[in-house]
């Protein structure tokens, strides 16, 4: 387990594309909304938190159809479905490593970006709170919804289809969160849902991911 | 005598050709009574005016958009569990049909609010998880579109309609802590002592028969379509390899 995770770590690293784009994708993201609404600092403020999470969010699905595309196309998911190692735990891994490739980056960023848009300093606590509890919940989702299009050839743009309707959830109590916790309202029961999505994911999607593999590959 | 047997197609096919134009008919029947009664022989709302006669379509619509997942959840179940044809494509072709229906949920909502609320759309509980509904099925149906294999496309889409249905169903009470309701409750429900006034609740119930019926004859067309469409390639594989 530990020697699959740290393969696709090192795949995502060096083989480049997936590790960086992400956190440059955001970087951008996050640079081209003050153009667009204007440098008022009023207004960057308020839409701050939310503009940060969707940018989390974006830039989770730009890497999703890399999850398993490249395992598919040489063999690799083949090997992985015949192993003694379930095709749940390998689905875990992949989440896993998807999210410290992504989502851990995007956690760290997001406050310096933060700062970018004029959020208020009380947020920063709640930005970084909600990102790291809800981002593994995005990753855990992708992994679902790339298990689904793995056979497909051009699974990029339906990819997108599947999963942001599964993304609302954990966008609303994301963003929620980090509004209330800017505005100084009791922040902690969003949180707590985020944690609960996050957790029930983690529990579920496992196999709902293995099982679109295994119809995938069979 | 069991709903097992129509696991069998051609006995699906039998009975639901039987079935179908009376359930057509009756539709018809029912529609036209439900929304001549409601548009021209009920009186105007005291505050709503004549816009309160958008009812006869809306909740309706909106009642049977819901309810077409449902019956997609069910047979996606069916097809999962015990592998019958006839279920798998029940549930594809009910999925355009949930579609339409959201449509005009969305759309005559439009229509009403923008005289009554002074909007055609706010971000209100009801009227975001529909729009999230919609995505859904928009979903679903390009993932049956994308897959070559039937079968195959009938297994992923069984599983994204189940993981789905826990979502959109997280999703509907997500966005009641998001925002708070313009929406009015319930028109109906089982429980309630009053629904909406008796002047407008019979002629409603009749639309609403009519909307189930007019359901259940689109589902049975098109699953019929979709038989034949499976026969058809499987004759013409035939003549290929002889």
């Amino acid at each position: 387990m530990i020697a699959l995770l740290r393969r696709d770590l090192r795949l995502a690293i060096r083989a480049g594309g997936g590790f960086g784009l992400g956190l440059a994708f955001f970087l951008i993201l996050v640079v081209l909304v003050p153009f667009g609404v204007g440098p008022n600092s009023d207004i960057l403020s308020r839409i701050a938190p939310g503009i940060l999470w969707v940018g989390a969010l974006l830039s989770c699905l730009l890497s999703l159809d890399r999850i398993f595309q490249l395992d598919y196309e040489d063999g690799t998911l083949d090997l992985l479905a015949t192993a003694p190692l379930p095709l749940e735990a390998a689905a875990t891994l992949k989440a896993l490593s998807h999210w410290l490739t992504t989502g851990l980056p995007l956690t760290i960023a997001a406050p310096f970006l933060g700062v970018l848009l004029s959020m208020p300093s009380g947020a920063t606590f709640w930005l970084v709170a909600s990102l790291a509890l809800g981002t593994p919940a995005l990753s855990m989702l992708g992994t679902f919804g790339a298990a689904l299009t793995v056979g497909l050839k051009r699974g990029g743009l339906l990819v997108s289809l599947l999963v942001l309707p599964l993304y609302m959830p954990t966008l609303i109590f994301g963003a929620e969160a980090v509004r209330r916790g800017a505005e100084g309202l009791p922040a902690t029961t969003a949180l707590l849902f985020l944690a609960a999505i996050t957790a029930g994911c983690a529990a579920l999607l496992p196999f709902a991911s293995a099982a679109a593999l295994r119809m995938n590959l069979r | 005598m069991s709903i097992w047997e129509y696991a069998n197609p051609t006995r699906f096919m039998q009975t639901s050709g039987k079935l179908l134009p009376t359930v057509a008919v009756l539709s018809l029947l029912c529609l036209v009574i439900g929304l001549i009664w409601g548009f021209f022989f009920t009186p105007d709302d005291y505050r709503q005016g004549s816009t309160v006669k958008i009812i006869y379509l809306h909740v309706p619509s909106a009642l049977m958009a819901i309810n077409a997942w449902l019956m997609m959840l069910v047979t996606s179940l069916i097809w999962l569990i015990r592998r019958h044809h006839v279920s798998a494509l029940a549930a594809k072709a009910a999925a355009p049909i949930g579609l339409t229906m959201t449509v005009i949920a969305l759309i005559t909502g439009a229509i009403w609010g923008q005289p009554m609320w002074g909007t055609y759309w706010a971000w209100d509980p009801r009227l975001t998880s529909f729009l999230i509904l919609f995505l859904f099925y928009l979903g679903y149906m390009a993932l049956w579109a994308a897959i070559e294999n039937p079968d195959t496309a009938a297994d992923l889409t069984s599983v994204l309609c189940l993981v789905g249905s826990v979502f959109a169903l997280l999703s509907r009470y997500a966005v009641n802590f998001w925002n708070q309701g313009l929406h009015q409750g319930a028109s109906l429900s089982l429980d309630k002592e009053e629904n909406v006034a008796d002047v407008f609740y019979l002629p409603l119930l009749v639309s609403i028969a009519g909307f189930v019926l007019l359901f259940l004859a689109l589902v049975l067309l098109r699953t019929r379509t979709e038989i034949r469409i499976r026969r058809a390639g499987a004759l013409v594989a035939r003549e290929r390899l002889s």
